[in-house]
């Protein structure tokens, strides 16, 4: 029991003794020992949920030094840094000398004897990781509910905690529960919003003497306008190269808020830059970006970190393989599940059994595999004929929010699409990367509303989003501006466009949504819309659903191959125009994710033949709507 | 130490030969090859800061007394054995032939160069107790905490510089000297006579000379370098006892084998000699740094000169004249001060793994390197790796146990400055192996390594085998001429090719697989781009408030591909700064106060759809791409991509799609080229490769024009042009290319001619006629003919309105009747075209012989 929380509450401690014990001989692998004694621990069984998580304790409860986890998100990556991995501090009294540790900490001890020939240099890589972006509010709740590591105010720490604690206990206890309100997730919302500047405030008060030079808001950087959460630093000492930008991380790590690191910031600006000119090169910008208040922006120095495939917590963290019971399972039920699913969306689609598939298959969509440029498996859905009464478009994203992991609501206004920033963009000057709104992680859904877009004239930064928006849909990859060049990330990004006529976008598959309610009534019956509430067994079932098929390997026998190829031919014997190699294209998607949605692994005639007939269903949809308003190109 | 984290754990530099690990690489080790190796170790606990070790520049900073007691107390730190101070190497250098040139500071070799540096010359009485006491009596001594002899290390530079020659030379610097003669003694002459006081060193040539004491070089910078100073300057004034500098010559090395890339640095390369590239992204303003600092005292107006001591100035505390203490003050205006930027380097794209963002890196340029390089630049940097801690307030217990990192700069290479003058593809070279070389030649051989690589090139689209092989040719493009002697200046070498066709035949994903497989590419859509952001726009610079130049896409991708897709929506503004960069390869630019013509020697690959966004088969390619003809004539290759329509083709492209969404990568893979393989054979082939005409193949060339026109000519229509030759011949060079060929023979000419008639054929039918037709592509009308043709239509038209409503008629009768009706001759073809025109209007149908009126 109490060793639990020994290496919990104290793995510094662990930390020290392992390298007590090497007697600061290199070759002992006390490093080694580390890292495996800390994820052999993790490995127990509840050992994962027992270490509190910064992402639903509010940081001040958490106690320094101690074990932490962070699901998180690699935001931006900070060039490595060299430190002290091992030293020689001297006892100003007795003269003693005594070898220290360096490693996961930001603060040497006093007293450090600089001129010891056994300092060992080492070093480590500092990512910046946010919360993930755009994450449902139900996700983080249920991953709060199932941490029991939750941790109680210690009155015995809080007087070393500065005196504005408590005016952020009232700010942060209650952001964990309702991170996300309907309307500010919702509604246009301009990057610069309300708790930038309650940072700002914070900031000022924390580090009243820094302030003068740089009174303009600490900004945390995040993807999304609107997010809340503890942003953090990570420090890696282990294998950074394996880490990816954008990655989604579950990082168990040592807290580290030691005021410290915030005041050596402030002292700089105060010392005389004359003397020692190499510390007056660093900007302010760069200063308050590299070097935040710990307070605001915690140091995590990582012992163990795991790469998350997915944020959906009612699902288990490992590979689908690992966990056959639930994979069976979950197999078995696929079909029911399915059915019920498709009964709801028909519900939500105003009546249209058809559009309901297509949004099935789309919300389960995802980039498998690329070849050269061409990214497979990708399925845009663009759902035009949307009522653009009783903002029915918000509330079907307040649905796909309930079901799906993370998701981003991007309301196409002219407003957004000139003054958003979608494309991250490098800073030079604070040397930081700028997030932008399509820095996301992979198999966030991106519903772009395009009913609300109106006349009006883009600009060059509208037309440059609008670029961005048509490459993140074709090709599955944003170009990041470094100003002197642009680079290249490849994202997996679920793109749904809601639209009135014809997205101007492009997409893969176009549905017109018909509905059967006659249009007077539409009104009426939005708002008797039943959203699936929060607890019900069977909105986690589909959540369950969703998320397995995602995941779910798929093949395609030689025998089906042949039939495919046989099928195409005919087709194309009768009118070579009505189907074109794209369509194939597209028919091969949809027959892959009909399988996967039946918790098929392979693909079977019957599923091919359904894919057929609902492409051609959909297709003569969207001839019909052509005649309709035959203007439309 | 040989844990498996030994590259972050090791520590960077064991100060004392007792803890030297037997695996730490040979640079770190200081030992002479001589017997001196036991007298060094014999100080393993001297308390002395080890100057290598990247702790020792803490004293600077981290405690707040300027004079750590840790120095050997006895060493008097202002004796003329401390060389590299202003005051005293000029004192202290004892040749006269010198002469008092002063010496300037080289604070780009860090300011702990006044740290215990010991230089044991053994004519000097040794001072040092604690190296002093060495048994072996100062025979073989050095600089503290190195293995580096002052003199044998002077002795050995000077050899170098008096010997070393390199015949084989091909670096630009070297222009103008005779390579067989020791190239840096006609460098000494040079700087006597330009005057320039800077020798830049190749190290690469001092390992080929001396390995020992390039290892000196790179482990020891700071210690070697001021020593080749002294040697350098020796040297030259013995020979040049005249000669006027305004000071002491500096050496500087640069080429460091230690070239590494950005992420590689890692604490083991603190304090050495290292190179690196990357890209300039951010210069500060010059910062002025203290040097000496002149004290006067304000009593009796005494003067004392203070250096700085490692970024700090001790301040006399007692004026040395009238002893009346606090009484100095500092004198700004005849202090000295150094001139100082920061550069910020950002790895270069190239050398970054996929998926993390680039590293950055901070260099301080000094003195005469201040404002050398500008952003955006890419550049080589040799200097020296510093590692400073964090700056502590003495008021504060504990430290950041972090460091922060930059580099001193020695020496700028700039990588890409070639690329504004002349042809030069030397600076882009790629380096290949030998093996890949040889595997590379090996493919060549193949006797259908142009299939190959074609298949190779965009695997996941299917077919158009034409197609990829136009691209093909298009990547290798021609040989380059010039011609400015007789006057027509250079022929453009570049390939122009259009796709043209339905949506959705992968045009986009053709042009995306280009733009990433060039090294230099760029992808526009027409759609998005202004003409300014395709050539050049001039802007104010937001931080210096000067004229820039911003180059847009098409200078961007010089020697390289520019993608236009959508080439159809473009405007016409925009369009129009396409034909000079089209042909004459060159933007001319006038705005704004700036003229000037950049380079564009671009191959353009643009993608259109056809105006009604599906073809018509019933119009020309004019007609249906409505581009203007003078842009279409400078394409060299006009591609038609177009649904087949046939059953086979079906089938393999059924196959195709179907195994592309189900293999694995892996087998894929096996079935053609990897793209780094087809990227090096592109790459080498353009730079090594350029072919020539052969005799046999001018004569093919000649023929296939002739042919060209000679088709044409039977119609009294011109179906050729000499850019259609010109086209051949490019192609013809690009084939030869591809295998590898310094000659052009029949076979690459058969091929182009292949290529251009295919292209043709598809982009340049005339769907009335069905005849091949340049002067579509070339003025848009099949020369006067077709406006004949219309009026024979029309004639002919109203003759059978006139006549009685019969509604068959006799095919023949009707010539007949028409050709007495017209003035002129009308031809039986003429005749048949006119019929056809009305039968396209449904005025009428041709079956057999007979004609019948609809409607």
């Amino acid at each position: 029991m109490s060793s639990t929380h020994d290496w919990i509450n104290n793995p510094l401690g662990v930390v020290k003794e392992m390298f007590d014990m090497s007697h600061n001989n290199s070759t002992s692998g006390w490093e080694e020992k580390v890292v495996k004694f800390f994820k052999e621990q993790l490995k127990e069984k509840d050992a994962r949920t027992a270490v509190p998580s910064l992402n639903d304790v509010p940081l001040h409860y958490l106690k320094p030094n101690s074990l932490v986890k962070f699901r998180c998100f690699i935001q931006d990556m900070f060039d490595p840094e060299f430190y002290m991995g091992a030293y020689e501090t001297v006892d100003p009294s007795s003269k003693a000398k005594m070898m220290q540790c360096g490693k996961y900490k930001d603060v040497a001890e006093c007293s450090v004897d600089f001129h010891s020939s056994n300092t060992v240099n080492a070093e480590r890589q500092t990512f910046y990781c946010v919360p993930v972006p755009g994450e449902s509010p139900w996700v983080k709740e249920r991953y709060a509910s199932e941490s029991q590591g939750r941790v109680v105010p210690s009155t015995s720490y809080a007087p070393s905690r500065q005196k504005r604690s408590y005016e952020d206990d009232d700010d942060m206890d209650t952001h964990p529960q309702k991170q996300r309100e309907p309307n500010s997730a919702v509604g246009p919302q301009s990057p610069d919003n309300h708790h930038g500047n309650a940072d700002c405030k914070r900031q000022e008060t924390e580090a009243p003497s820094s302030q003068a030079a740089s009174a303009s808001h600490l900004d945390l950087n995040f993807p999304l306008p609107g997010e809340k959460g503890p942003s953090c630093l990570v420090k890696v000492y282990e294998d950074w190269d394996s880490f990816k930008l954008n990655d989604m991380l579950e990082v168990y790590g040592i807290l580290s808020v030691s005021p410290v690191l915030s005041v050596l910031a402030d002292e700089k600006e105060t010392s005389s830059s004359l003397l020692d000119p190499t510390d007056s090169m660093e900007t302010a910008a760069e200063q308050r970006v590299h070097c935040p208040p710990a307070s605001l922006v915690p140091r995590l120095h990582l012992v163990h970190s795991q790469r998350l495939l997915h944020n959906n917590p009612l699902m288990p963290l490992t590979v689908m393989e690992q966990n056959t019971a639930f994979l069976s399972s979950t197999l078995s039920e696929m079909a029911a599940v399915r059915a019920e699913l498709l009964t709801y969306f028909t519900h939500v689609l105003l009546g249209d059994t058809l559009a309901a598939e297509y949004l099935i298959l789309h919300l389960i969509s995802n980039v498998y595999n690329r070849r050269d440029v061409l990214p497979l498996g990708k399925f845009t859905l663009n759902l035009s004929g949307c009522p653009t009464v009783g903002s029915y478009t918000e509330r079907l994203y307040h649905i796909i929010q309930q079901l799906v992991p993370s998701s981003f609501y991007l309301g196409m206004t002219l407003q957004n699409l000139n003054q958003m920033r979608l494309v991250p963009k490098k800073d030079y000057v604070a040397n930081r990367l700028v997030s932008g709104a399509l820095q996301v992680p992979k198999n966030t859904s991106l519903f772009l509303d395009e009913t609300r877009l109106e006349q009006g004239q883009l600009d060059t930064a509208g037309v440059h989003n609008v670029t961005a928006l048509g490459n993140l849909i074709s090709w599955q990859k944003v170009d990041y501006d470094f100003n002197f060049h642009q680079m290249e990330f490849p994202c997996n990004v679920n793109v749904l466009v809601t639209s009135e006529g014809r997205s101007l976008l492009p997409s893969d598959c176009q549905i017109h949504l018909q509905p059967q309610i006659p249009p007077s009534q539409i009104e009426e019956y939005l708002s008797s819309l039943h959203v699936p509430s929060d607890s019900s067994s069977q909105v986690n079932k589909f959540r369950i659903f969703l998320g397995v098929a995602r995941l779910l390997d798929y093949s395609i026998s030689d025998e089906v191959t042949k039939s495919v190829e046989d099928d195409f031919v005919d087709m194309r014997k009768d009118d070579p125009q009505s189907v074109s190699a794209e369509d194939l294209h597209r028919m091969l998607v949809v027959a892959r994710l009909l399988s996967l949605s039946l918790g098929q692994t392979t693909l079977c005639r019957d599923s091919w033949m359904r894919a057929k007939h609902i492409e051609m269903q959909r297709k003569t949809r969207v001839e019909q709507q052509k005649c309709v308003n035959g203007n439309e190109p | 130490m040989s844990s498996p984290n030994s590259k972050r754990g090791r520590s960077s530099n064991p100060p004392t030969p007792l803890s030297e690990d037997p695996t730490s690489p040979p640079s770190q080790r200081r030992r002479t090859q001589d017997s001196s190796i036991g007298d060094l170790m014999a100080m393993p606990t001297s308390p002395g800061t080890d100057l290598l070790s990247p702790a020792a520049p803490q004293d600077t900073s981290l405690l707040s007394s300027p004079r750590p007691s840790v120095l050997p107390p006895d060493v008097d730190m202002s004796s003329p054995l401390m060389y590299g101070t202003p005051s005293s190497r000029m004192e202290g250098t004892p040749r006269s032939g010198v002469r008092g040139t002063p010496a300037r500071q080289r604070p780009d070799l860090g300011s702990v160069r006044k740290a215990p540096q010991v230089d044991l010359q053994s004519e000097q009485p040794v001072s040092d107790a604690t190296v002093g006491s060495e048994p072996s009596g100062g025979q073989r001594l050095v600089i503290w905490g190195t293995d580096v002899n002052v003199n044998i290390c002077k002795e050995k530079f000077q050899r170098f510089v008096q010997r070393f020659v390199d015949p084989t030379s091909t670096e630009d610097e070297n222009a103008g000297l005779d390579l067989n003669e020791p190239l840096y003694s006609q460098k000494l002459e040079e700087i006597s006579v330009v005057g320039d006081p800077v020798l830049n060193v190749n190290c690469r040539h001092l390992q080929s000379f001396d390995a020992e004491l390039y290892r000196q070089l790179v482990s020891y910078p700071q210690e070697v370098i001021p020593t080749f100073d002294m040697a350098i300057n020796d040297l030259f004034f013995d020979r040049f006892p005249d000669s006027f500098l305004e000071y002491q010559i500096q050496v500087r090395p640069y080429n460091a084998l230690k070239t590494r890339n950005m992420r590689s640095l890692n604490p083991e390369d603190i304090d050495q000699l290292i190179t690196i590239s990357g890209m300039v992204i951010r210069t500060s303003q010059l910062i002025p740094e203290m040097q000496e600092a002149f004290f006067q005292c304000s009593i009796c107006g005494a003067s004392a000169r203070v250096e700085v001591d490692r970024g700090r100035i001790a301040e006399p505390a007692a004026c040395r004249h009238c002893n009346v203490s606090h009484s100095m003050a500092l004198i700004h205006n005849r202090s000295l001060f150094s001139d100082k930027q920061m550069v910020k380097i950002q790895e270069s794209p190239e050398d970054m793994p996929a998926g993390q963002t680039p590293h950055t890196i901070v260099v301080y340029a000094h003195n005469d390197l201040v404002d050398k390089v500008q952003p955006g630049d890419r550049i080589n940097i040799t200097g020296i790796y510093r590692a400073v801690p964090m700056r502590a307030n003495p008021l504060q217990s504990s430290v950041k146990s972090v460091y922060k990192t930059h580099i001193d700069v020695i020496h700028f290479r700039k990588t890409d400055e070639k690329r504004l003058h002349g042809l030069d593809e030397d600076a882009e070279q790629k380096l290949f192996t030998e093996d890949r070389v040889q595997s590379l030649k090996e493919l060549s051989l193949k006797p259908d390594v142009y299939e190959r690589l074609a298949s190779a090139l965009a695997p996941s689209i299917y077919e158009h085998e034409d197609i990829k092989k136009g691209i093909l040719l298009q990547l290798f493009g021609g040989s380059r001429k010039d011609f400015s002697q007789t006057g027509r200046g250079h022929f453009r070498a570049e390939v122009n090719i259009l796709l043209c066709g339905d949506p959705g035949t992968s045009k986009s994903q053709l042009l995306q697989y280009v733009y990433n497989l060039v090294p230099r590419g760029q992808y526009t859509s027409g759609k998005g781009s202004s003409a300014v952001g395709l050539t050049a726009y001039v802007m104010k610079d937001p931080e210096t408030r000067q004229l820039v130049l911003q180059t847009g896409a098409l200078v961007l991708s010089d020697n390289g591909i520019c993608c236009i897709d959508e080439f159809d929506k473009m405007s016409d503004n925009t369009r129009s700064v396409l034909h000079e960069v089209m042909e004459q390869q060159t933007l001319s630019i006038a705005k704004a106060g700036i003229i000037c013509q950049l380079n564009a020697r671009t191959a353009v690959l643009a993608a259109a759809n056809p105006v009604e966004s599906q073809w018509n088969p019933k119009k020309t390619t004019i007609e249906n791409i409505q581009l203007p003809h003078t842009l279409l004539s400078r394409f060299d290759l006009i591609f038609l991509m177009l649904d087949p329509q046939d059953e086979a083709y079906d089938r393999r492209l059924a196959h195709h799609l179907v195994s592309l969404y189900y293999h694995g990568e892996e087998q894929m893979e096996e079935e053609f080229l990897d793209m780094s393989v087809l990227k090096d054979y592109i790459a080498y082939a353009r730079t090594y490769i350029s072919p020539r005409l052969s005799e046999e193949a001018s004569q093919a060339l000649i023929e296939a024009y002739v042919d060209m026109r000679k088709i044409g000519s039977g119609r009294g229509m011109v179906s050729a042009y000499p850019r259609q030759l010109e086209s051949l011949i490019r192609l013809s060079e690009a084939h030869a290319k591809v295998r590898f060929s310094e000659r052009v023979e029949t076979i690459d000419v058969e091929e182009a001619k292949r290529l251009h008639r295919e292209a043709l054929k598809q982009s340049a039918t005339d769907p009335r006629t069905g005849f091949v037709d340049i002067s579509i592509l070339t003025t848009g009308m099949s020369a006067t003919a077709r406006k004949r043709k219309e009026e024979v239509a029309q004639a002919l038209k109203k003759m059978i309105q006139t006549k009685a409503r019969t509604p068959a008629m006799k095919y023949q009768q009707l010539l007949e009747e028409l050709r007495a009706q017209s003035e002129t001759a009308v031809t039986k073809e003429l005749f048949d075209e006119a019929l056809r025109a009305l039968a396209d209007e449904d005025y009428l149908t041709v079956t057999g012989k007979t004609v019948r009126l609809l409607a």
